[in-house]
């Protein structure tokens, strides 16, 4: 958009009164934030020895992890979505014919590249079958980038190790699966 | 010339063309959706989604009647005075009933659905139905079933537009399809013991408007809306189908026929439509090599290719010397003119060859006016046109091997790229040529300079005696101009790149002719037609159907 286009508004810059000239008022102002922080409760920690508490982790976006379904299975039914809706393109899916009669097809392989995701939760808000969900582990390290390339079993893993804490989204938000 | 009414638009249409209500409402702008209804198949009129109102116009009075029902535009004439009236209240809401009605047994399995994308039932809901369901949702459970070695159908996805069983019987001729059952309880289906097994086969899935019919080779490789689409032509016989290459990240995944009534209609053969698994062969030669008398087999690097095989060539045709070049019918127009140009370049006496032509069998037709070539490669018309312009006698591959055989010629250029026969991978198929023709090669290997220089996508008798062995690119990485059996012309671009290490045959020769920049082939395909009076028609850019030589031969001859 051009500064000449006829939908720009232009508005004058509100003259100083008189506290903002007299100067002083706005030096104690800003004194008195500085002296609240001072002694109002600390919000940092010393991570990693003190863990920082999750607000709420059900709108938190960390690591992914692959869920299971009452059976064990991957719930994942390779339906790509998730790669769509990816902006980073960081989502890997081989489909193939799923081995089990309820299903039509199922992931052969499923590859998150965790350095290149944005953690944006897209893949999260676009899987119709809730399989692919972000957890609040936030401290995700490795020591190489193909170590960073989390692939389906270890997807699933996070979803083992994560599912005490954090029970699928789907079923407490009243999820059709 | 006959007028059409559509929405209040006068159109004319031609005096003796027979065109339905959808197809004249197209010609004004107007899209009427139709599932049942196809160009290329009988009118059945049983989907119900063209209803549209319709009504005549009276030359005389100019007084409009309608008919008061609404009417299938797909079996309702366009004449002269015909008025259709395609977005009325009446017709939308028919519309959405027919969705509906529809939707009521489709399940909404889209995100595993392989059509999803580019799903009629799903486009057309989008732009005519009605936002909410209000049938029941059932629980999924999958009627898949096989209908023959290339095609699986999902009963519960079919809207029975029936348009797969009219190919079957009209087009193919086979009839192996059906509609099993009445009503509700309709299904197609194959008769007991007859699968869906005939040379056309692939055309069913194509042809299905919704996700109904899966093609095996496809099923669950990619989802559509990430595949770009390149318009080519089909390498797999001399018929030159019209295809589009569907592609993504350099991998074709599938190849779909691209409708030229001139030439292939609306269809392909499964042959070639499955024609292109080769390209992603692990085997495929990959590797430019140099075979010499004190090294066997260095790898090369192309920079030194251009320059290097030239030098070889040069040394080997100096004195009493001659090169014999076979030009591959897999070559474009002008792949093989640029071929030709360097040889001659090289050596003005050279003898310029048709390549291999690979046949198979006999031509055979189908019903619906398809044929399938014997001739298994796309070029040989052209190949021998732009051979004529060098030397009238067109000259064989047969006679380049008994010029050889003489031990006559002291250099031999051989391209090759031909795909392995039927489309299997190239290790169950042998090469093209046997151990016994690639041995009448010998006389060329005894002689101090001989130089053979073969130019081959796999590995064959030939290619393992060769000085130079070159990888050459497959139907879906060149650019250029093939001519078919009945001297269609058609231009295509590439749609993959060829793989990591390998320069389509148009690139080393647009160097090996010390051209600037990159290979061009409308450059060398408007040269050609400049020195050729056959190829003179080549001269414009072609039409993406195409274009016929044969009218501009008539007319300068």
């Amino acid at each position: 958009m051009k500064p000449t286009d006829p939908s720009v508004r232009w508005i004058e810059e509100r003259p100083l009164g008189l506290t903002e000239r007299l100067y002083l008022p706005l030096v104690v102002q800003g004194l008195t934030t500085t002296a609240r922080h001072l002694v109002s409760k600390k919000v940092t920690v010393s991570f990693p020895e003190e863990r920082p508490t999750i607000g709420n982790p059900l709108i938190y976006r960390g690591v992914h992890r692959l869920n299971r379904d009452d059976d064990g299975r991957v719930k994942c039914v390779a339906c790509f979505l998730c790669a769509t809706a990816c902006p980073a393109h960081c989502i890997d899916i081989v489909a193939t014919e799923s081995p089990w009669p309820d299903r039509e097809k199922y992931p052969e392989s499923f590859q998150i590249d965790e350095l290149r995701c944005i953690f944006c939760g897209m893949c999260e808000e676009a899987c119709p079958v809730d399989a692919v969900e972000l957890t609040s582990l936030l401290d995700l390290t490795g020591k190489s980038r193909e170590e960073m390339i989390f692939d389906k079993e270890k997807l699933l893993s996070v979803y083992d190790m994560t599912k005490d804490a954090e029970p699928m989204k789907s079923k407490s938000l009243g999820g059709t699966l | 010339m006959p007028t059409v009414i559509v929405d209040g638009r006068e159109i004319e249409i031609g005096a003796d063309e027979r065109l339905n209500c959808i197809e004249a409402a197209r010609r004004a702008g107007a899209e009427i959706p139709h599932y049942c209804w196809h160009p290329g198949l009988s009118v059945v009129a049983s989907c119900r989604m063209c209803l549209v109102e319709v009504g005549t116009r009276d030359a005389e009075t100019g007084q409009t009647s309608m008919i008061p029902k609404l009417v299938p535009a797909c079996q309702t004439p366009a004449k002269d005075g015909t008025v259709i009236v395609t977005e009325s209240e009446k017709v939308k809401d028919s519309r959405a009933r027919v969705e509906e009605a529809l939707l009521i047994d489709h399940p909404i399995d889209c995100p595993i659905c392989d059509k999803a994308g580019e799903c009629l039932l799903q486009d057309y809901h989008f732009e005519h139905g009605q936002p909410e369901r209000r049938a029941d949702i059932h629980a999924f459970t999958s009627k898949k079933r096989d209908m023959g070695p290339t095609v699986t159908l999902f009963a519960d996805r079919c809207i029975m537009c029936t348009r797969c069983v009219r190919f079957t019987r009209e087009v193919a001729g086979t009839g192996e399809l059906m509609v099993n059952a009445r009503g509700s309880k309709e299904e197609i289906d194959v008769f007991p013991g007859y699968p869906l097994e005939n040379k056309l086969s692939g055309n069913v899935v194509d042809l299905c408007p919704v996700g109904a019919l899966g093609d095996k080779d496809f099923l669950y490789q990619q989802r559509v809306w990430f595949l770009k689409r390149e318009a080519g032509v089909c390498g797999g016989c001399s018929a030159g189908c019209s295809i589009q290459t569907e592609h993504t990240q350099d991998t074709v995944y599938r190849l779909k026929p691209r409708e030229n009534l001139h030439v292939n209609k609306w269809w392909i053969c499964d042959e070639g439509r499955y024609g292109w698994h080769h390209l992603h062969d692990p085997s495929r030669l990959v590797e430019a090599k140099r075979r010499t008398a004190s090294s066997d087999a260095d790898s090369v690097e192309w920079a030194d290719i251009v320059t290097g095989l030239k030098a070889d060539l040069t040394t080997s045709v100096s004195g009493d010397g001659r090169l014999a070049v076979a030009v591959s019918p897999m070559l474009t127009v002008e792949e093989a003119w640029m071929l030709c140009s360097v040889a001659r370049e090289i050596d003005p006496q050279a003898l310029l060859a048709v390549g291999y032509v690979p046949t198979q069998g006999e031509d055979e037709s189908f019903p619906g006016g398809f044929t399938i070539r014997g001739e298994k490669c796309p070029n040989r018309v052209g190949v021998e046109h732009v051979i004529a312009a060098f030397d009238p006698s067109v000259p064989r591959w047969e006679s380049l091997l008994e010029v050889v055989e003489r031990g006559e010629c002291t250099a031999a250029w051989i391209t090759a790229a031909y795909p392995p026969a039927g489309g299997r991978p190239a290790t169950e198929v042998g090469s093209w040529i046997d151990e016994a023709t690639a041995a009448r090669f010998a006389k060329l290997r005894e002689q101090s300079a001989g130089c053979l220089i073969v130019q081959d996508m796999f590995d064959s008798p030939l290619a393992s005696q060769a000085n130079w062995l070159l990888p050459s690119a497959g139907f879906a990485e060149r650019s250029g101009t093939w001519i078919n059996h009945g001297q269609w012309a058609q231009s295509f671009e590439r749609a993959i790149r060829a793989p990591s290490g390998v320069w389509p045959e148009g690139r080393l020769l647009w160097n090996m002719l010390e051209r600037r920049g990159l290979y061009d082939p409308n450059v060398i395909r408007r040269e050609a037609a400049a020195a050729s009076p056959a190829l003179a028609a080549l001269a414009e850019d072609l039409p993406s159907v195409g274009l016929d030589l044969r009218l501009q031969q008539l007319a300068t001859s």
